[in-house]
């Protein structure tokens, strides 16, 4: 019966192949639609797991949890140092991470932080070590694949959290050097830079009661080697790397007239400072880092050591409740929880994703009903045959399933081909937008729910066919033949 | 006897069709079933087939009921097990080749498909260079032979054709019925053949007419 119900389908190529398609373009929506949500609200939770709340500057909790979570937006603003003892001596909460953001090494995030946010992440060093003393950084497995840094090499970060090309705006005086590289997760930290807290105050100038022991050494070989950075400057940009090798200090560094007294100095980019000394020039390089980076750029910073914020991870279910209360309420902090605000923003991209949604649903619906004319004209033309089946022995059960079996196979070919299509699409959008793969998203992971929609489309299939299969269920095979 | 009618009467509407009709085979007996359009020949066919229910007797064949005026008839059953059919307008289905819609035929009647019973008898009736075409590429003449290969490859012991020559010029219905009679001898079936084509008469063994609703022997 199956053979003949695929001998009736490939009889009429063209309205099969018309009605697949239909099917298949549907389906194909829909995956994309469920691959989408389902990577995106996985990965949410995968980069948000441990972390009860986050603590951060006012503004929007949205950009909070973006920024310090999924490192994907703006920093609300920054917030006291103070703020970490604060709730590291509360009785109920377990862990704080601290965070501090503003600058990036070839569009990768430098984050300043300490080894609980390896902990958080579930992070480990593939190869060296973590960091320990300032101006050590260990990078997430996608940067370090991507540069293609290697143990030992030194780089510069860059002002702000993205890849700016006209930003040549490095810090210069203070190189990172790389201890550990760390392996794959799939989460966010593959593709952050991890450093201490403590290096990126540095960076930026900030005192800060810690005693560093590399930071002279740089100043002076940055002089040395002034000449040949300039010279370098356009082709090199900030994030190229500096010499590799565990031994060999930075080469060409560019001057960085560096005072950390001089608030000015840290939001004055180095080759500003070379070409143009002017009052003017400088002015108008604060404000413009101002709205690129508020981080750690913000004014306030000034030289008290501030943080980005903090992830909060609770010893007790009592820290739920008094904690963020307390925090949006006697502080000038706000509080944020991710899985809230993950539920919303997962709410907002569905909200967006319903009109898709519910187009591709219609089209489904629409090769239904393709599926469903196509069949009523087959039960039509293909009584006499159908009755012929009756009288060499097929039962009612057998014509009637021919015509069933014709609309699902029809409905599985499309499912088949719209699933194809739908993951070799993710496959060459992820080959041709790398930004794709780093987000997380992989081609060939099926969803559960595919199997749903599939199941779905199938008894669209079967549906569009009952009707045109209970007619040849009820042929009179007599009749039927007696009539030429 | 291997076909037993007895006593067949049917009306359409009030009106009689056949009356009282009455006839027996013996196995690999043929018999030509001769009537002008309209006498009811087709009618006849199809109660012996068990596709029409009789007003009035019974039908039997190989000793069991195909066709009777109540319902205790197991038509279905017995035309499967024993039958071949060749329709007047053939029927082969368009969609399949020769092959297949011979093989097809088998897995329904049959239940297993019989490849070299296949071969041999699209070869004795001449059509295996056309065993992958499918219907609607054959030439009339190849199209009756497929049919009728389509009700030998069954191995009915009651092979049945209602006006197997009806669309065929003079040659040609020569040849098919010759081709008929022998491929139900070989085949050791009981051969009935209905038609409006006196020329047929001299292929067969026995001659029933249909007139007026009433057989005569003849
Ligand atoms: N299903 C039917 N309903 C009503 N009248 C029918 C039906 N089938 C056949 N008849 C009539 O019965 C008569 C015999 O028809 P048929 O058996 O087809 O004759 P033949 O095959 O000898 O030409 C004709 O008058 C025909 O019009
Ligand atoms: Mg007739």
């Amino acid at each position: 019966m199956l053979r003949l119900a695929l001998a009736y389908l490939r009889d009429r190529p063209l309205t099969t192949a018309l009605n697949v398609l239909l099917l298949a373009i549907s389906v194909a929506m829909l995956v994309l639609l469920l691959q989408f949500g389902s990577q995106a609200s996985e990965r949410f939770e995968r980069d948000a797991e441990g972390i009860d709340l986050v603590v951060g500057a006012k503004g929007s909790p949205l950009q909070l949890i973006l920024s310090s979570v999924f490192h994907i937006d703006q920093p609300t603003g920054n917030i006291p140092n103070s703020s970490l003892e604060l709730l590291r001596n509360d009785p109920a909460v377990a862990r704080v991470t601290p965070l501090a953001l503003g600058d990036n090494f070839d569009g990768y995030r430098i984050v300043g932080t300490d080894q609980t946010f390896l902990v958080l992440h579930g992070a480990r060093l593939a190869e060296g070590e973590s960091f320990e003393h300032p101006m050590e950084a260990v990078m997430g497995a996608k940067v370090a694949e991507a540069t293609g840094a290697t143990l030992g090499q030194q780089f510069i970060g860059s002002h702000g959290l993205e890849d700016d090309e006209d930003n040549d705006s490095g810090h210069d005086h203070s190189p990172f050097r790389v201890t550990g590289i760390l392996a794959p997760t799939g989460g966010v930290i593959d593709r952050l830079i991890l450093t201490s807290v403590e290096s990126v105050w540095e960076v930026h100038g900030i005192e800060h009661d810690h005693d560093h022991d590399g930071e002279e050494g740089h100043e002076h070989e940055g002089d040395e080697h002034a000449d040949e950075a300039e010279h370098h400057e356009h082709e090199e940009h900030d994030h190229a790397f500096l010499v590799p090798g565990p031994a060999a200090g930075p080469v060409h560094l560019r001057q960085a007239v560096f005072d950390p007294s001089d608030t000015e100095a840290l939001f004055r980019p180095a080759h500003h400072t070379e070409e143009h000394s002017e009052e003017t020039a400088a002015t108008q390089a604060v404000s413009g880092y101002e709205d690129r980076a508020p981080a750690l750029q913000d004014r306030r910073a000034e030289l008290e050591p501030e943080l980005t914020a903090l992830l909060v991870t609770y010893r007790n279910a009592s820290g739920a409740i008094r904690i963020p209360a307390m925090i949006n309420r006697q502080t000038e902090m706000q509080s944020a929880v991710p899985a809230v605000e993950t539920a919303r923003l997962l709410e907002l991209l569905g909200a967006s994703l319903d009109g898709i949604r519910i187009f591709a649903w219609l089209l489904a619906l629409t090769g239904g009903l393709a599926i469903f004319v196509a069949l009523i004209n087959m039960a039509r033309n293909r009584e006499g045959d159908l009755a012929l089946l009756r009288v060499m022995g097929a039962s009612r059960v057998q014509v009637f399933a021919t015509v069933i079996l014709e609309g699902v196979v029809t409905a599985a070919l499309g499912a088949a081909v719209g699933w194809l299509a739908a993951h070799g699409l993710i496959t060459i959008a992820r080959r041709s937008f790398p930004t794709l793969g780093d987000l997380g998203l992989t081609p060939w992971q099926p969803v559960a729910a595919e199997a749903g929609l599939i199941a779905a489309v199938l008894a669209i299939g079967a549906l569009a066919a009952l009707v045109p299969a209970l007619k040849v269920y009820r042929i009179d095979p007599a009749r039927t033949l007696a009539r030429a | 006897m291997l076909l037993t009618v007895r006593e067949v009467g049917k009306a359409y509407d009030g009106r009689s069709v056949l009356s009282d009709i009455s006839f027996s085979l013996n196995a690999g007996e043929n018999a030509l079933l001769l009537g002008p359009s309209g006498s009811g020949k087709s009618t006849l066919l199809n109660i012996v087939c068990g596709l029409q229910k009789p007003d009035a007797g019974s039908v039997e064949v190989d000793g069991e009921l195909v066709a009777a005026a109540d319902r205790s008839a197991n038509s279905d059953l017995v035309r499967k097990r024993a039958m071949g059919i060749i329709f007047q307008t053939l029927r082969l289905v368009s969609a399949l080749s020769v092959r297949a819609n011979l093989a097809l035929a088998q897995r329904l009647q049959a239940g297993s498909v019989d490849h070299e019973m296949i071969d041999d008898v699209i070869e004795r009736l001449g059509i295996a260079h056309r065993a992958s075409a499918r219907p609607f590429e054959l030439s009339q003449g190849e199209a009756q032979r497929a049919a009728i290969a389509r009700a030998l490859v069954v191995r009915p012991k009651l092979l049945i054709a209602d006006e197997p020559t009806s669309a065929l010029d003079r040659t040609n219905t020569e040849t098919v019925a010759k081709m008929l009679f022998e491929a139900a001898q070989e085949a050791g079936a009981t051969l009935l053949v209905a038609t409006h084509d006196d020329r047929l008469r001299p292929f067969f063994e026995r001659t029933f007419s249909l007139e007026n609703g009433r057989l005569q022997p003849c």
